[in-house]
Protein backbone atom coordinates (compact mmCIF):
# COMPACT_ATOMS: atom_id res chain seq x y z
CA UNK A 1 0.00 0.00 0.00
CA UNK A 2 2.39 2.42 0.82
CA UNK A 3 4.70 3.40 -1.85
CA UNK A 4 7.58 4.35 0.47
CA UNK A 5 7.02 8.45 -0.56
CA UNK A 6 5.53 8.96 2.65
CA UNK A 7 8.12 6.65 4.83
CA UNK A 8 10.24 8.61 7.03
CA UNK A 9 11.87 8.25 10.57
CA UNK A 10 10.57 10.54 12.85
CA UNK A 11 13.30 12.26 15.14
CA UNK A 12 12.35 11.59 18.52
CA UNK A 13 15.02 13.69 19.89
CA UNK A 14 17.95 11.60 21.07
CA UNK A 15 20.62 13.70 20.92
CA UNK A 16 24.47 13.04 20.52
CA UNK A 17 26.87 13.93 23.37
CA UNK A 18 28.60 17.18 22.73
CA UNK A 19 30.26 18.25 25.37
CA UNK A 20 33.65 18.02 25.90
CA UNK A 21 35.43 14.35 25.87
CA UNK A 22 37.57 14.13 29.48
CA UNK A 23 39.39 11.73 27.90
CA UNK A 24 41.92 8.39 29.71
CA UNK A 25 43.99 10.07 31.98
CA UNK A 26 40.64 11.51 33.49
CA UNK A 27 38.62 7.98 33.73
CA UNK A 28 41.78 6.77 35.36
CA UNK A 29 42.13 9.33 38.20
CA UNK A 30 38.41 9.37 38.66
CA UNK A 31 38.83 6.01 39.28
CA UNK A 32 42.04 5.98 41.43
CA UNK A 33 40.27 9.03 43.54
CA UNK A 34 37.01 7.17 43.87
CA UNK A 35 38.39 4.15 45.54
CA UNK A 36 40.60 6.08 47.72
CA UNK A 37 37.91 7.72 49.14
CA UNK A 38 35.69 4.45 49.14
CA UNK A 39 38.94 3.02 51.32
CA UNK A 40 38.41 5.37 54.09
CA UNK A 41 34.27 5.37 53.53
CA UNK A 42 33.45 9.19 51.62
CA UNK A 43 30.93 8.81 49.36
CA UNK A 44 29.78 5.72 51.19
CA UNK A 45 27.22 5.53 53.99
CA UNK A 46 27.76 6.47 57.57
CA UNK A 47 27.83 2.82 58.37
CA UNK A 48 30.57 2.73 56.29
CA UNK A 49 32.53 4.86 57.56
CA UNK A 50 32.93 3.46 60.99
CA UNK A 51 35.03 0.74 60.93
CA UNK A 52 37.70 2.55 58.33
CA UNK A 53 37.69 5.98 60.48
CA UNK A 54 37.29 4.28 63.68
CA UNK A 55 41.10 2.17 62.81
CA UNK A 56 42.13 5.30 62.02
CA UNK A 57 41.53 6.93 65.17
CA UNK A 58 42.97 4.01 67.16
CA UNK A 59 46.05 4.38 64.91
CA UNK A 60 46.67 8.09 65.72
CA UNK A 61 45.94 7.03 69.77
CA UNK A 62 49.55 5.93 70.44
CA UNK A 63 51.39 9.10 68.43
CA UNK A 64 48.64 11.49 70.56
CA UNK A 65 49.52 9.61 73.57
CA UNK A 66 53.26 9.45 73.41
CA UNK A 67 53.72 13.10 72.45
CA UNK A 68 51.94 14.22 74.89
CA UNK A 69 54.13 12.32 77.36
CA UNK A 70 57.01 13.17 75.59
CA UNK A 71 56.13 17.19 76.12
CA UNK A 72 55.31 16.15 79.85
CA UNK A 73 57.28 14.04 81.40
CA UNK A 74 60.62 15.29 79.25
CA UNK A 75 61.95 12.24 77.43
CA UNK A 76 64.76 13.14 75.13
CA UNK A 77 63.19 10.64 72.42
CA UNK A 78 59.46 9.28 71.62
CA UNK A 79 58.80 5.64 73.29
CA UNK A 80 58.13 4.31 70.44
CA UNK A 81 60.57 4.72 67.59
CA UNK A 82 59.17 6.07 63.75
CA UNK A 83 60.20 2.08 62.01
CA UNK A 84 58.68 0.20 64.60
CA UNK A 85 55.10 2.09 65.32
CA UNK A 86 53.30 0.28 62.15
CA UNK A 87 54.43 -3.06 63.05
CA UNK A 88 53.58 -2.15 66.70
CA UNK A 89 50.32 -1.41 65.25
CA UNK A 90 50.03 -4.49 63.13
CA UNK A 91 46.65 -5.92 63.90
CA UNK A 92 45.19 -2.78 63.64
CA UNK A 93 46.94 -2.07 60.45
CA UNK A 94 46.06 -6.07 59.27
CA UNK A 95 42.46 -5.02 59.74
CA UNK A 96 42.23 -1.86 57.83
CA UNK A 97 44.22 -3.42 54.62
CA UNK A 98 41.52 -6.55 54.95
CA UNK A 99 38.37 -4.16 54.62
CA UNK A 100 40.17 -2.09 52.32
CA UNK A 101 41.20 -4.19 49.61
CA UNK A 102 38.31 -5.96 49.36
CA UNK A 103 36.06 -3.16 49.12
CA UNK A 104 37.95 -1.84 46.07
CA UNK A 105 37.63 -4.93 44.14
CA UNK A 106 35.30 -7.50 45.36
CA UNK A 107 32.06 -5.10 44.62
CA UNK A 108 33.12 -4.62 41.00
CA UNK A 109 33.46 -8.60 41.05
CA UNK A 110 29.87 -9.82 42.83
CA UNK A 111 27.45 -7.37 40.90
CA UNK A 112 29.60 -7.75 37.85
CA UNK A 113 30.43 -4.69 36.53
CA UNK A 114 33.98 -4.76 35.50
CA UNK A 115 32.48 -5.22 31.61
CA UNK A 116 31.23 -1.88 31.67
CA UNK A 117 34.34 -0.38 32.98
CA UNK A 118 35.96 -1.77 30.10
CA UNK A 119 33.52 -0.71 27.29
CA UNK A 120 34.98 2.88 28.50
CA UNK A 121 38.13 4.69 26.96
CA UNK A 122 40.51 2.95 30.11
CA UNK A 123 41.91 -0.83 29.60
CA UNK A 124 42.35 -3.64 32.02
CA UNK A 125 45.67 -2.64 32.59
CA UNK A 126 44.39 1.15 33.92
CA UNK A 127 41.98 -0.68 35.77
CA UNK A 128 44.54 -2.51 38.04
CA UNK A 129 47.10 0.24 38.08
CA UNK A 130 44.10 2.27 39.55
CA UNK A 131 43.19 0.28 41.72
CA UNK A 132 46.31 -0.56 42.99
CA UNK A 133 47.91 2.82 43.44
CA UNK A 134 44.67 4.00 45.63
CA UNK A 135 45.51 0.65 47.71
CA UNK A 136 49.23 1.85 48.14
CA UNK A 137 47.81 5.42 48.89
CA UNK A 138 45.36 4.33 51.69
CA UNK A 139 47.68 2.15 53.40
CA UNK A 140 50.51 4.43 53.05
CA UNK A 141 48.27 7.47 54.59
CA UNK A 142 47.55 4.86 57.25
CA UNK A 143 50.80 4.48 58.68
CA UNK A 144 52.64 7.22 57.53
CA UNK A 145 49.89 10.16 59.02
CA UNK A 146 50.24 8.81 62.80
CA UNK A 147 54.16 9.74 62.13
CA UNK A 148 53.23 12.74 60.46
CA UNK A 149 51.43 13.54 63.89
CA UNK A 150 54.15 12.29 65.98
CA UNK A 151 57.20 14.28 64.04
CA UNK A 152 55.63 17.28 64.21
CA UNK A 153 54.69 17.03 67.98
CA UNK A 154 58.13 16.25 68.32
CA UNK A 155 59.40 19.18 66.36
CA UNK A 156 57.58 21.63 69.00
CA UNK A 157 58.21 19.43 72.38
CA UNK A 158 62.09 20.32 71.45
CA UNK A 159 63.04 16.66 71.04
CA UNK A 160 66.41 17.35 68.54
CA UNK A 161 66.07 18.80 65.21
CA UNK A 162 68.28 16.38 63.33
CA UNK A 163 67.56 13.42 65.00
CA UNK A 164 63.62 13.47 65.01
CA UNK A 165 64.56 13.90 60.62
CA UNK A 166 66.74 11.16 60.93
CA UNK A 167 64.23 8.92 62.36
CA UNK A 168 60.95 10.35 60.57
CA UNK A 169 62.29 10.21 57.04
CA UNK A 170 63.80 6.33 57.77
CA UNK A 171 59.48 5.92 59.18
CA UNK A 172 58.46 7.01 55.62
CA UNK A 173 60.70 4.99 53.94
CA UNK A 174 59.51 2.36 55.43
CA UNK A 175 56.42 3.27 55.06
CA UNK A 176 56.59 2.80 51.36
CA UNK A 177 57.53 -0.08 51.45
CA UNK A 178 54.92 -1.14 53.80
CA UNK A 179 52.06 -0.10 51.49
CA UNK A 180 53.59 -1.39 48.51
CA UNK A 181 53.80 -4.93 49.78
CA UNK A 182 50.81 -5.35 51.52
CA UNK A 183 48.77 -3.84 48.80
CA UNK A 184 49.64 -5.93 46.18
CA UNK A 185 49.32 -9.10 47.93
CA UNK A 186 46.05 -7.82 49.69
CA UNK A 187 44.88 -6.90 46.22
CA UNK A 188 45.74 -9.82 44.52
CA UNK A 189 44.14 -12.42 47.21
CA UNK A 190 40.62 -10.33 47.33
CA UNK A 191 40.18 -9.85 43.41
CA UNK A 192 40.34 -13.62 43.77
CA UNK A 193 36.98 -13.89 45.47
CA UNK A 194 33.92 -11.55 44.95
CA UNK A 195 32.47 -12.38 48.37
CA UNK A 196 33.57 -9.36 50.45
CA UNK A 197 32.93 -11.52 54.11
CA UNK A 198 35.75 -14.17 51.92
CA UNK A 199 38.23 -11.60 50.92
CA UNK A 200 38.05 -9.99 54.47
CA UNK A 201 39.19 -13.39 56.07
CA UNK A 202 41.38 -14.19 53.35
CA UNK A 203 43.53 -11.38 53.72
CA UNK A 204 43.29 -11.55 57.30
CA UNK A 205 44.49 -14.97 56.90
CA UNK A 206 47.28 -14.38 54.83
CA UNK A 207 48.59 -11.43 56.75
CA UNK A 208 48.34 -12.80 60.37
CA UNK A 209 48.91 -17.21 60.25
CA UNK A 210 52.07 -16.93 58.48
CA UNK A 211 53.25 -14.38 61.62
CA UNK A 212 51.94 -16.17 64.25
CA UNK A 213 53.72 -19.74 62.37
CA UNK A 214 57.29 -17.37 61.89
CA UNK A 215 57.25 -16.14 65.11
CA UNK A 216 56.88 -19.17 67.26
CA UNK A 217 59.56 -21.15 64.59
CA UNK A 218 62.12 -18.01 64.98
CA UNK A 219 61.66 -18.49 69.35
CA UNK A 220 62.52 -22.51 68.92
CA UNK A 221 65.13 -21.35 66.57
CA UNK A 222 66.24 -19.55 68.80
CA UNK A 223 66.32 -21.42 71.85
CA UNK A 224 67.61 -24.43 69.83
CA UNK A 225 71.17 -22.27 69.51
CA UNK A 226 70.58 -21.25 66.12
CA UNK A 227 70.34 -17.30 66.08
CA UNK A 228 71.47 -16.81 62.54
CA UNK A 229 68.57 -18.85 61.49
CA UNK A 230 66.25 -16.48 62.93
CA UNK A 231 66.53 -13.93 60.33
CA UNK A 232 65.83 -16.50 57.56
CA UNK A 233 62.82 -17.70 59.13
CA UNK A 234 61.41 -14.55 58.53
CA UNK A 235 61.12 -14.44 55.07
CA UNK A 236 58.06 -16.46 54.97
CA UNK A 237 55.58 -14.09 56.42
CA UNK A 238 54.76 -10.53 55.24
CA UNK A 239 54.99 -8.86 58.65
CA UNK A 240 58.26 -10.76 59.17
CA UNK A 241 59.43 -8.89 56.14
CA UNK A 242 59.31 -5.69 57.02
CA UNK A 243 60.27 -5.56 60.55
CA UNK A 244 63.66 -7.52 59.44
CA UNK A 245 64.36 -4.92 56.57
CA UNK A 246 64.00 -2.13 59.41
CA UNK A 247 66.14 -3.67 62.05
CA UNK A 248 68.73 -4.60 59.28
CA UNK A 249 68.65 -1.23 57.28
CA UNK A 250 66.82 1.99 58.90
CA UNK A 251 68.40 1.17 62.38
CA UNK A 252 65.06 0.13 64.13
CA UNK A 253 64.94 -2.13 67.22
CA UNK A 254 64.06 -5.55 66.40
CA UNK A 255 60.80 -6.47 66.54
CA UNK A 256 61.97 -10.71 66.44
CA UNK A 257 61.51 -12.80 69.62
CA UNK A 258 64.68 -11.58 71.70
CA UNK A 259 65.27 -9.09 69.57
CA UNK A 260 67.59 -10.93 66.99
CA UNK A 261 68.60 -8.71 64.30
CA UNK A 262 68.78 -10.77 60.82
CA UNK A 263 72.75 -11.54 59.66
CA UNK A 264 73.85 -8.99 56.94
CA UNK A 265 72.88 -11.72 54.11
CA UNK A 266 69.28 -12.38 55.20
CA UNK A 267 69.02 -8.41 55.97
CA UNK A 268 69.60 -8.23 51.14
CA UNK A 269 67.31 -12.03 51.32
CA UNK A 270 64.48 -10.51 52.99
CA UNK A 271 64.53 -7.18 50.98
CA UNK A 272 64.98 -9.34 47.53
CA UNK A 273 61.70 -10.92 48.96
CA UNK A 274 60.13 -8.07 49.81
CA UNK A 275 60.79 -6.88 46.11
CA UNK A 276 59.73 -10.36 44.42
CA UNK A 277 56.33 -10.81 46.56
CA UNK A 278 55.21 -7.58 45.82
CA UNK A 279 56.18 -8.01 41.64
CA UNK A 280 54.93 -11.28 41.79
CA UNK A 281 51.34 -10.39 43.28
CA UNK A 282 50.91 -7.44 40.71
CA UNK A 283 51.88 -9.65 37.92
CA UNK A 284 49.15 -12.24 39.27
CA UNK A 285 46.68 -9.44 39.86
CA UNK A 286 47.29 -8.03 36.46
CA UNK A 287 46.88 -11.65 35.26
CA UNK A 288 43.40 -12.18 37.18
CA UNK A 289 41.89 -9.18 35.20
CA UNK A 290 43.05 -10.60 31.76
CA UNK A 291 40.00 -12.86 31.54
CA UNK A 292 37.18 -11.74 29.68
CA UNK A 293 33.93 -12.26 31.39
CA UNK A 294 35.93 -12.50 35.12
CA UNK B 1 16.55 -29.68 70.58
CA UNK B 2 18.33 -30.84 67.67
CA UNK B 3 17.24 -31.27 64.15
CA UNK B 4 19.05 -33.72 61.67
CA UNK B 5 18.12 -31.56 58.93
CA UNK B 6 19.28 -28.54 60.06
CA UNK B 7 22.46 -30.23 61.35
CA UNK B 8 22.79 -31.59 57.20
CA UNK B 9 22.61 -28.68 55.88
CA UNK B 10 24.63 -26.80 58.19
CA UNK B 11 27.57 -29.26 57.65
CA UNK B 12 27.27 -28.96 54.17
CA UNK B 13 27.71 -25.07 54.51
CA UNK B 14 30.23 -25.67 56.66
CA UNK B 15 32.35 -28.09 54.79
CA UNK B 16 31.66 -27.22 51.48
CA UNK B 17 33.09 -25.51 48.83
CA UNK B 18 36.59 -23.68 49.40
CA UNK B 19 35.09 -22.98 53.24
CA UNK B 20 36.43 -26.23 53.73
CA UNK B 21 39.63 -25.12 52.39
CA UNK B 22 40.65 -22.98 55.05
CA UNK B 23 39.51 -25.22 57.50
CA UNK B 24 42.09 -28.06 56.10
CA UNK B 25 44.85 -25.85 55.39
CA UNK B 26 45.58 -24.12 59.23
CA UNK B 27 45.84 -27.88 60.73
CA UNK B 28 48.20 -28.44 57.66
CA UNK B 29 50.33 -25.90 58.14
CA UNK B 30 50.68 -26.90 62.27
CA UNK B 31 51.46 -30.54 60.95
CA UNK B 32 54.24 -29.24 58.75
CA UNK B 33 55.67 -26.87 61.43
CA UNK B 34 56.08 -29.55 64.14
CA UNK B 35 57.26 -31.95 61.28
CA UNK B 36 60.01 -29.12 60.85
CA UNK B 37 60.61 -28.46 63.88
CA UNK B 38 61.44 -31.73 65.32
CA UNK B 39 63.57 -32.81 62.98
CA UNK B 40 65.57 -29.85 62.63
CA UNK B 41 65.43 -29.72 66.26
CA UNK B 42 65.17 -33.12 67.74
CA UNK B 43 62.60 -33.15 70.64
CA UNK B 44 62.34 -30.31 72.79
CA UNK B 45 59.53 -29.11 75.36
CA UNK B 46 60.64 -25.36 75.16
CA UNK B 47 59.39 -25.74 71.07
CA UNK B 48 56.16 -27.73 71.94
CA UNK B 49 54.97 -25.18 74.30
CA UNK B 50 56.22 -22.57 71.69
CA UNK B 51 54.52 -23.82 68.49
CA UNK B 52 51.25 -25.05 70.32
CA UNK B 53 50.74 -22.42 72.58
CA UNK B 54 52.17 -19.26 70.20
CA UNK B 55 50.79 -20.65 66.87
CA UNK B 56 48.01 -23.50 67.28
CA UNK B 57 46.17 -22.37 70.44
CA UNK B 58 46.95 -18.20 69.81
CA UNK B 59 45.84 -18.27 66.48
CA UNK B 60 44.67 -21.45 65.10
CA UNK B 61 41.88 -22.19 67.31
CA UNK B 62 40.55 -18.67 67.23
CA UNK B 63 40.38 -18.52 63.15
CA UNK B 64 38.66 -21.86 62.54
CA UNK B 65 36.52 -21.13 65.31
CA UNK B 66 35.58 -17.59 63.29
CA UNK B 67 35.21 -19.19 60.27
CA UNK B 68 32.88 -22.30 61.95
CA UNK B 69 31.00 -20.09 64.14
CA UNK B 70 30.14 -17.43 61.71
CA UNK B 71 29.88 -19.63 58.82
CA UNK B 72 27.02 -21.77 60.30
CA UNK B 73 24.90 -18.98 60.50
CA UNK B 74 25.86 -15.37 59.40
CA UNK B 75 25.70 -16.34 55.14
CA UNK B 76 21.68 -17.79 55.53
CA UNK B 77 20.95 -14.75 57.42
CA UNK B 78 23.29 -12.42 54.87
CA UNK B 79 21.11 -13.83 51.64
CA UNK B 80 18.05 -14.25 53.33
CA UNK B 81 17.38 -17.70 52.80
CA UNK B 82 17.12 -18.30 57.01
CA UNK B 83 13.57 -17.32 55.69
CA UNK B 84 13.20 -21.04 54.19
CA UNK B 85 14.25 -22.30 57.72
CA UNK B 86 12.25 -20.22 59.90
CA UNK B 87 8.97 -20.78 58.24
CA UNK B 88 9.35 -24.59 58.92
CA UNK B 89 7.42 -25.79 62.09
CA UNK B 90 10.42 -26.05 63.88
CA UNK B 91 11.59 -23.86 67.64
CA UNK B 92 13.58 -21.33 66.69
CA UNK B 93 15.55 -22.78 69.79
CA UNK B 94 16.35 -26.05 68.03
CA UNK B 95 18.28 -24.49 65.01
CA UNK B 96 20.55 -22.28 67.02
CA UNK B 97 21.67 -25.14 69.29
CA UNK B 98 21.55 -27.74 66.34
CA UNK B 99 24.01 -24.97 64.10
CA UNK B 100 25.64 -24.76 67.77
CA UNK B 101 26.58 -28.26 68.31
CA UNK B 102 27.69 -28.67 64.39
CA UNK B 103 30.20 -25.94 64.93
CA UNK B 104 31.54 -26.96 67.87
CA UNK B 105 31.92 -30.36 66.32
CA UNK B 106 33.49 -29.22 63.27
CA UNK B 107 35.52 -26.67 65.85
CA UNK B 108 36.76 -29.10 68.26
CA UNK B 109 37.86 -31.57 65.18
CA UNK B 110 39.35 -29.33 62.70
CA UNK B 111 41.44 -28.02 66.19
CA UNK B 112 42.11 -31.25 68.84
CA UNK B 113 42.69 -33.93 66.12
CA UNK B 114 46.31 -31.66 64.61
CA UNK B 115 46.93 -30.15 67.93
CA UNK B 116 47.25 -33.84 69.66
CA UNK B 117 49.02 -35.21 66.66
CA UNK B 118 51.58 -32.52 66.16
CA UNK B 119 52.00 -32.68 70.25
CA UNK B 120 53.09 -36.34 69.63
CA UNK B 121 54.98 -35.10 66.73
CA UNK B 122 56.90 -32.08 68.54
CA UNK B 123 58.14 -34.24 71.99
CA UNK B 124 55.86 -37.56 72.06
CA UNK B 125 53.39 -35.91 74.97
CA UNK B 126 56.19 -35.71 77.50
CA UNK B 127 54.92 -33.97 80.58
CA UNK B 128 51.71 -33.72 79.32
CA UNK B 129 52.12 -30.98 76.82
CA UNK B 130 50.00 -32.54 74.03
CA UNK B 131 47.25 -33.53 76.16
CA UNK B 132 46.68 -30.30 78.01
CA UNK B 133 46.88 -28.28 74.65
CA UNK B 134 44.30 -30.55 73.32
CA UNK B 135 41.91 -29.93 76.29
CA UNK B 136 42.43 -26.40 76.59
CA UNK B 137 41.57 -26.18 72.80
CA UNK B 138 38.99 -28.69 72.90
CA UNK B 139 37.25 -26.15 75.62
CA UNK B 140 38.14 -23.49 73.84
CA UNK B 141 36.51 -24.56 70.92
CA UNK B 142 33.30 -24.54 72.46
CA UNK B 143 32.98 -21.05 73.64
CA UNK B 144 34.95 -19.60 70.55
CA UNK B 145 31.75 -21.09 69.06
CA UNK B 146 29.01 -19.69 71.14
CA UNK B 147 30.64 -16.41 70.94
CA UNK B 148 31.11 -15.82 67.14
CA UNK B 149 27.92 -17.98 66.35
CA UNK B 150 26.14 -14.71 68.72
CA UNK B 151 28.34 -12.89 66.06
CA UNK B 152 26.81 -14.15 63.16
CA UNK B 153 23.21 -13.39 64.27
CA UNK B 154 24.01 -10.24 65.89
CA UNK B 155 26.01 -8.04 63.22
CA UNK B 156 26.86 -8.23 58.72
CA UNK B 157 30.27 -7.78 59.81
CA UNK B 158 30.31 -10.76 61.94
CA UNK B 159 33.43 -12.14 60.32
CA UNK B 160 35.49 -8.88 60.88
CA UNK B 161 33.99 -8.35 64.53
CA UNK B 162 35.54 -11.73 65.16
CA UNK B 163 38.80 -11.65 63.72
CA UNK B 164 39.06 -7.94 65.60
CA UNK B 165 38.36 -9.75 69.00
CA UNK B 166 40.87 -12.57 68.19
CA UNK B 167 43.39 -10.61 67.10
CA UNK B 168 43.13 -6.99 68.64
CA UNK B 169 41.61 -7.54 71.75
CA UNK B 170 43.61 -11.38 72.49
CA UNK B 171 46.86 -10.55 70.60
CA UNK B 172 47.48 -6.83 71.04
CA UNK B 173 45.60 -5.71 74.04
CA UNK B 174 46.38 -8.75 75.91
CA UNK B 175 50.25 -8.59 75.13
CA UNK B 176 50.46 -4.80 76.30
CA UNK B 177 46.99 -4.76 79.26
CA UNK B 178 47.61 -7.18 81.59
CA UNK B 179 43.80 -6.91 82.40
CA UNK B 180 42.68 -7.54 79.20
CA UNK B 181 43.69 -10.89 79.65
CA UNK B 182 41.16 -12.03 81.93
CA UNK B 183 38.65 -11.12 79.72
CA UNK B 184 40.40 -13.64 76.99
CA UNK B 185 38.98 -16.75 75.83
CA UNK B 186 42.20 -18.27 75.41
CA UNK B 187 43.65 -17.40 78.82
CA UNK B 188 40.68 -19.43 80.23
CA UNK B 189 41.61 -22.47 78.56
CA UNK B 190 45.04 -22.04 79.15
CA UNK B 191 44.31 -22.48 82.33
CA UNK B 192 42.74 -25.49 82.35
CA UNK B 193 46.56 -26.85 80.15
CA UNK B 194 48.05 -25.62 82.52
CA UNK B 195 46.45 -27.53 85.45
CA UNK B 196 46.62 -30.44 83.06
CA UNK B 197 50.43 -30.15 82.30
CA UNK B 198 53.31 -31.07 84.45
CA UNK B 199 54.80 -28.26 86.65
CA UNK B 200 57.84 -28.24 85.07
CA UNK B 201 56.21 -27.18 81.44
CA UNK B 202 56.56 -23.47 81.16
CA UNK B 203 52.35 -23.49 80.59
CA UNK B 204 51.33 -20.39 82.34
CA UNK B 205 47.89 -18.17 82.40
CA UNK B 206 46.84 -15.47 83.99
CA UNK B 207 43.71 -16.56 85.05
CA UNK B 208 43.08 -18.74 88.27
CA UNK B 209 41.65 -22.36 87.40
CA UNK B 210 38.18 -21.77 89.21
CA UNK B 211 37.39 -18.33 87.90
CA UNK B 212 38.43 -19.53 83.85
CA UNK B 213 36.05 -22.33 84.60
CA UNK B 214 33.12 -20.00 85.34
CA UNK B 215 34.22 -17.49 83.28
CA UNK B 216 34.27 -20.32 80.10
CA UNK B 217 30.33 -21.59 80.90
CA UNK B 218 29.63 -18.07 81.44
CA UNK B 219 30.87 -17.01 78.13
CA UNK B 220 29.10 -20.24 76.18
CA UNK B 221 25.90 -20.13 78.07
CA UNK B 222 25.07 -16.66 77.57
CA UNK B 223 26.41 -16.58 74.01
CA UNK B 224 23.77 -19.38 73.37
CA UNK B 225 20.82 -17.53 74.96
CA UNK B 226 21.57 -14.22 73.62
CA UNK B 227 21.65 -15.79 69.65
CA UNK B 228 18.48 -17.72 70.20
CA UNK B 229 16.97 -14.76 71.40
CA UNK B 230 18.49 -12.38 68.36
CA UNK B 231 16.60 -15.26 65.99
CA UNK B 232 13.53 -15.33 68.07
CA UNK B 233 12.98 -12.09 67.54
CA UNK B 234 14.33 -11.83 63.51
CA UNK B 235 11.26 -10.59 61.65
CA UNK B 236 10.99 -12.57 58.62
CA UNK B 237 9.37 -9.98 56.57
CA UNK B 238 12.04 -7.39 57.21
CA UNK B 239 15.00 -6.54 55.08
CA UNK B 240 17.03 -9.30 57.57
Amino acid sequence: MSTGTDARIHNIGYRNYTGERLGISYARRALFTHSLRGSFGLGRSARSKVLPMGLFAIMMAPAVVMVAIAAFVGLDELPIEYTSYALFMQPIVGLYVALAAPQMVSLDLRFKVTPLYFSRPIERRDYVVAKYAALCCAIFLFVALPLVLAYVGGLLADLGFAEQTRGFAQGMALSVLFALLHAALALWVASLTPRRGFGVAAVIGVLTIPYFAVTALQAVAYEQGSENAVGWIGLFSPGSLIDGIQSSFLDGRSGYPYEQTPTDGAGFALLAMAILVTVVCYLLLGRRYRKAGL
Amino acid sequence: MYNHTVARLTYRALLGRRRVLILIALPALLLTISLAVRLIGGSDDGAAVEVLGGFALASMVPLIGVVAGTGAIAPEIDDGSIVYLLAKPLPRRTIILTKLTVAIAVTVAFTTAPILVSGLILNGNSQGIASAYTVAAAVAAVAYSAIFLLLGTVSRNAVVFGLIYALVWEALLGSTLPGVRTLSVQQWSLSLAEGIAASGADVTSDVALPLALVLLVAATVLGTWYSIRRLTALTVTGDG
